[in-house]
């Protein structure tokens, strides 16, 4: 693990390709940045990283996140308040990317890559060593732009699909894709919900019918029954989020809140093959 | 009519995206995209229902009580006329929205999608609203087509609202409380699309304004046109033409959107949109998102919207909780774009001098929303000939309004 532990970080499809090779499941974690303040969400980076996670999925905090819930909304309103910034989240990972092995994709909603511009925007994060990008509030028919930018300059756009998308339009979801398609585990906002619905397991049938290409699910997702169960029905990977977050925010410091982000990692982790 | 009998090559609007040029589209989570489609399709399918038709007009005149009249406002016209014998200067028309069931135009829109919400075969509806206009249009007729209604609301709005927050739940309807963000109109409406991604195999969501994704900008427009259509015949039959100059507030700008749809294509008929300027246009803090705002994405289209350097909504501040939105209609973001309409801002000082003058002028109490229309007639008759046929949109009743006046208006 040393060995791999010293080299620079690779994209997500190639992640992918790679834990494929080893028939492992990859562990996505999500943190919303600045949350209780950037040098935390720094620690908890590395944290995250040592702990074995394959991805990181890093949010920036918006004003307005319509596909939030209750708990992603409170630390986005808490680091925003704290004066969390886009430049600020990038000059952290500026410096903290060299010293983590697995990728960051960055998840944002659309209006502040728009104020940035998108290719400005593309060129910053990559810049800043970030090679994945989420857009929560962007479906497939508005991402042109994002798309284009994003390749010229090396960021794999995920698309998500979701259980009320239909199959031809899933198809062309997984088409235009890159680095993994995330599936949305249920009708919903993000947060975590006591099971994982079942029709993931047909959802993702259907998806691996339409694709190669690798398949994350997330919201809802909290505990290591979940991630387990999920794994068990063919996900490539399993992205938690919400309850990342709660243990971070709700934390009487930000040291307790990591050593508390550490054991949970590390059971969640153990829960995969 | 003859600028219309020519006929106009412009490309219909929105175009197949739901695009208004740049401005409008879909950005919302990919949950609601299915919905969205069912929804345009349903939409597109009611032009050939008869039985939706005569169901909705039927709606319109017995329960909602259309036609409202077009009122010759004639002591607020001789307040702007010219020359001490009350002779020369514009003639001022109120369209009486506010005489509607209800007291505003919400009513016209959300009688007809709840007959859609019906139509898809939901049980449920979902409502956000600032002022509580449209949350008690939404919870009227929920009671009068029997189905379950919960409307988001700012813990700000509920507080400064709180006549309507009391009718909505006399009406059946659950009202709840929004505390994130700044507790407004944007909060409650990201409040009620989150509960919408949830809750989309069962709930409809009447969305209150000509904003939002598509077909949403274009449904409400279109269910809100009968203010417009209904105008253009009364002019005729008033003083056998049209009128000169048409006047209306825009928060999310759907009462404007209704009067000046049908007359986007008579270039002769200038279209004036009136923002909220709060405290000022200097001040930031206002409600001007199309004098002062820049091209972003809310709340699932793209138009004009107050944000900061980062892409962070900024949260504006009218004394009218029903204009208290940082965003705006995508059509107006268009109108305003090529020129077609124009729009100017009135402070929350020049709002109340108007809802206290058009009160005791004509003994109608305009809502303070409308009352920003209103207001702007004091900059705008001066610059008019004389003779000027002026309507303005009366969208709404200020009866919920005097305990907010109460505290700014000796009188």
């Amino acid at each position: 693990m040393a060995a791999i532990r010293t080299m620079q970080p690779v994209g997500l499809s190639e992640t992918f390709n790679r834990l494929k090779k080893d028939g492992k499941v990859a562990f996505i974690p999500y943190i919303t940045a600045g949350d209780p303040d950037l040098s935390t969400t720094a620690e908890a980076l590395k944290v995250l990283d040592s702990c074995g996670s394959d991805i990181i999925e890093l949010g920036v905090p918006y004003s307005d996140p319509l596909a939030d819930g209750p708990v992603i909304q409170a630390a986005a309103t808490r680091s925003l308040a704290k004066g969390t910034n886009l430049n600020a989240i990038l000059s952290m990972l500026k410096e903290v990317v060299p010293q983590l092995s697995c990728p960051i994709a960055l998840f944002t909603y659309y209006n502040p890559i728009l104020k940035r511009g998108t290719e400005r925007f593309m060129a910053t994060i990559r810049d800043s060593g970030v090679h994945g990008l989420v857009v929560p509030d962007v479906p497939l028919e508005e991402t042109e732009t994002l798309r284009t930018e994003a390749k010229k300059h090396g960021i794999e756009l995920v698309l998500l699909t979701t259980p009320t998308t239909p199959t031809d339009r899933m198809k062309a979801i997984v088409d235009a894709a890159e680095g993994f398609v995330y599936l949305v585990s249920s009708v919903g906002v993000t947060g975590a919900r006591a099971s994982v619905s079942a029709s993931v397991e047909s959802l993702l049938r259907e998806i691996k019918e339409a694709t190669t290409k690798p398949v994350a699910v997330g919201f809802g997702i909290s505990k290591p029954e979940h991630v387990k169960q999920v794994a068990g029905w063919g996900a490539d990977g399993v992205i938690v989020g919400s309850a990342m977050v709660k243990l971070l925010g709700e934390a009487k410091s930000p040291q307790e809140g990591l050593k508390e982000l550490e054991d949970f990692t590390r059971s969640l982790k153990a829960a995969l093959p | 009519m003859s600028d219309r009998a020519t006929g106009s090559v412009q490309p219909p609007r929105p175009d197949s995206s739901g695009r208004y040029g740049r401005f409008g589209g879909k950005y919302v989570p990919e949950t609601l995209m299915h919905a969205l489609t069912q929804l345009e399709s349903a939409f597109h399918s009611l032009a050939s229902d008869a039985h939706f038709q005569k169901e909705l007009a039927e709606t319109l005149r017995d329960y909602v009580g259309r036609e409202s009249p077009l009122y010759f406002a004639e002591r607020l016209t001789r307040h702007y006329a010219r020359g001490g014998d009350g002779g020369g200067g514009p003639e001022v028309y109120l369209k009486r929205e506010d005489l509607n069931h209800t007291g505003a135009h919400k009513i016209n829109n959300a009688v007809a999608q709840a007959l859609l919400a019906r139509k898809l075969g939901k049980r449920r509806v979902v409502a956000e609203t600032g002022a509580g206009q449209h949350g008690v249009a939404t919870a009227t007729v929920c009671a009068r087509f029997g189905l379950e209604c919960v409307v988001y609301m700012g813990a700000q709005d509920m507080e400064r609202q709180a006549l309507n927050v009391f009718r909505m739940r006399l009406l059946g309807a659950e009202v709840r409380a929004v505390h994130s963000g700044t507790a407004t109109l944007k909060d409650a409406t990201s409040e009620a699309i989150r509960d919408w991604v949830t809750n989309v195999e069962t709930t409809h969501y009447i969305l209150g304004s000509v904003a939002g994704p598509h077909p949403y900008p274009m449904m409400v427009r279109e269910f809100q046109a009968v203010i417009g259509k209904e105008t253009r015949k009364q002019a005729l039959e008033k003083w056998g033409g049209k009128p000169d100059v048409l006047v209306a507030c825009v928060g999310g700008g759907s009462n404007a959107m209704g009067l000046f749809h049908e007359f986007i294509d008579d270039k002769d008929v200038r279209l004036i949109g009136v923002e909220a300027a709060g405290l000022g246009l200097e001040s930031g803090k206002h409600a001007a998102t199309l004098t002062k705002g820049e091209i972003g994405v809310l709340h699932g289209a793209m138009s004009y919207l107050l944000q900061d350097d980062d892409g962070q909504i900024i949260e504006p501040h009218s004394i009218s909780a029903g204009l208290d939105y940082p965003g705006v209609g995508p059509e107006h973001s268009f109108l305003k774009d090529v020129g077609r309409a124009e729009y100017y801002s009135v402070t929350d000082e020049e709002a109340l001098e108007a809802f206290k003058r058009v009160s005791q002028l004509e003994g109608i109490i305009p809502a303070l929303e409308t009352s920003h229309a209103l207001a702007y007639l004091e900059k705008l008759c001066p610059t008019l000939p004389n003779g000027t046929k002026v309507v303005v949109n009366c969208s709404g009743r200020g009866d919920k309004d005097v305990q907010t006046a109460l505290k700014y208006l000796n009188v």
